[in-house]
């Protein structure tokens, strides 16, 4: 009888397991999860904190806020960031005062964890949301996050 | 035409060695263990480890204490947060720092749905170990919630670096505690779809029930903890006996089971989760205002001194023990992982048993290997 009765529970228990597949089986559009990227990259907005990558904004005149006080690459536990500096003539002091070259980001080596933009005085870097960095060549993810011929705007200071 | 074939009635019984990983899709990760069988029976684990070991331990030596946070993200990666905590509390409780009662009660609220989240994937996979696929993607679609209210919060996924010595790195999201108090209510018809879809589901419990048996005396003696140690009856729950953050405000319950085997350590799982949204239902509706953050020196210096902290994580304890010399660098660093601990337990429980047993066997002894190896 017990034999019986094992089957029949047996089968009871799977039914009750198909009856929770069946009901997504048959609303399978309303509970799904899945993105259809890459076909859905117009409407794919990244949250505003997401952590990308690390992006230096530059505003119309071409100008950045970065002193060049490597504070970011010390805070740096990977030596991502490496900060070519110059001294440079302040225009509105007539001294002589430090100023980037070249602020250096390799991606490779970020691990993303936000020390260099926490600890960033005059918030001259902060997140970028672009999440798409798959490149043919290792070398293009080293970046010169400072664009051609910019300047720090007048009045920042550290 | 008569053949002539030759009955050889003495067989011979041979024990002979297989290698399980690092490769192996059961065991969640590099994991190699050297598996001495005799027909299918398990006469010897012995787990090789190193596969992805990175000499966390040794970096931290190299690194300020700020910096050491985001690597413990990268030890057991699905309680990232909680790993994080285990090191900032250790800083702050070194410091002395008065943290905000606002801060704690957010690193509570993470930490339990980072727990929930580190069940869900774990759920799933152990139901695709013993062989039902669809659990996979059941419980991948409840985790996904949580990932995006960490995305959305954290900034991250995964490996989340949320918080620093003295705080949190921002503020909340406006959108947090709506997103989860919708998870809360979302997740509260899943659980009970859970068990109607793999805990009563009689193939499942004749593949775990009575199947890799831990006793209690066991547990204690290999020092298992978290929901291994749990499910043995041993009551260890660090959150319930040295609380730290916003714990000591919440109820919960402790989930115990008894019997043992790793149908126990499943329900006691189960039960977590419920639990965890026990607790995160308790602190949610009251976040305190004030400050994310206390100002911390630049460089911050410990004291000179020995300093520990456990916290519970997923997977059982954690500890961190730092000892400072008064720079600022620790002068050593040790992780106690509970990942270590509960593979010690492997072999004990399941030699004697099938092949097939061990996958299940692992399955709830819930390894991240990046935890053990470190």
């Amino acid at each position: 009888m017990s034999y019986f009765s094992n089957i029949f529970y047996g089968i009871k228990t799977l039914l009750t397991g198909m009856r929770v597949t069946g009901k997504y089986f048959l609303n399978s559009r309303k509970g799904a999860i899945t993105q259809q990227y890459p076909d859905n990259r117009g409407i794919l907005k990244m949250f505003d904190r997401f952590r990308g990558e690390v992006i230096m904004p530059h505003d119309e005149n071409n100008e950045h806020a970065c002193t060049g006080c490597q504070k970011c690459e010390i805070a740096c536990p990977n030596g991502t960031i490496e900060i070519i500096w110059d001294r440079g003539l302040d225009e509105a002091t007539g001294k002589k005062k430090k100023k980037i070259d070249q602020f250096v980001y390799h991606l490779s080596l970020c691990t993303m964890c936000g020390l260099c933009i926490d600890v960033c005085p005059t918030d001259a870097i902060e997140w970028g949301q672009n999440f798409e960095n798959s490149v043919y060549d290792r070398t293009a993810l080293t970046r010169v996050l400072n664009k051609p011929d910019s300047k720090i705007r007048p009045g920042v200071e550290d | 035409m008569q053949e002539t074939t030759t009955i050889n009635n003495n067989f011979k019984s041979e024990e002979y060695f297989i290698n399980m990983g690092p490769q192996h899709p059961a065991t969640h990760g590099v994991l190699r263990l050297l598996l001495t069988i005799d027909g299918e029976i398990i006469k010897k684990v012995e787990p090789d480890l190193g596969y992805i070991h990175r000499s966390i331990e040794k970096m931290c030596e190299r690194d300020s204490y700020q910096q050491i946070v985001h690597l413990t993200d990268r030890m057991d990666y699905l309680s990232s947060h909680i790993n994080n905590e285990a090191v900032c509390l250790t800083v702050e409780n070194a410091l002395q720092l008065e943290i905000p009662e606002r801060v704690k009660v957010v690193r509570t609220i993470i930490g339990e749905l980072t727990r929930i989240a580190s069940h869900c994937l774990w759920w799933g996979v152990m139901g695709m170990d013993v062989g039902a696929l669809t659990t996979y993607f059941y419980g991948f679609r409840d985790r996904e919630m949580i990932n995006d209210i960490f995305e959305e919060t954290c900034g991250a996924r995964l490996t989340m670096n949320y918080n620093v010595p003295g705080g949190l790195m921002w503020d909340i999201h406006p959108n947090f505690v709506n997103r989860v108090k919708a998870f809360v209510k979302h997740f509260k018809t899943k659980i009970p779809e859970y068990d109607r879809l793999l805990t009563g589901n009689v193939i499942f419990q004749k593949r775990t029930k009575g199947v890799g048996v831990l006793s209690k005396e066991d547990a204690i003696s290999f020092g298992a903890s978290g929901p291994v140690g749990r499910g043995s009856g041993y009551s260890c729950d660090v959150r319930k006996y040295h609380p730290y953050s916003a714990l000591d405000k919440v109820t919960f319950k402790e989930s115990l089971q008894t019997a043992g085997d790793t149908f126990a350590r499943y329900q006691v799982r189960i039960q977590e989760m419920w639990q965890s949204l026990s607790i995160v239902e308790q602190l949610i509706d009251n976040i305190p205002e004030g400050e994310h953050r206390v100002k911390t020196n630049a460089v911050i210096k410990l004291p000179k001194g020995e300093f520990y902290q456990k916290v519970e994580t997923a997977r059982g304890e954690l500890g961190v023990y730092v000892i400072s010399t008064g720079t600022k660098n620790p002068y050593r660093l040790k992780f106690r992982s509970p990942g270590f601990s509960n593979l010690s337990l492997l072999n004990h429980i399941a030699v004697g048993g099938k092949i097939g047993d061990l996958v299940a066997t692992m399955a709830t002894l819930d390894l991240v290997i990046p935890d053990i190896d470190r």
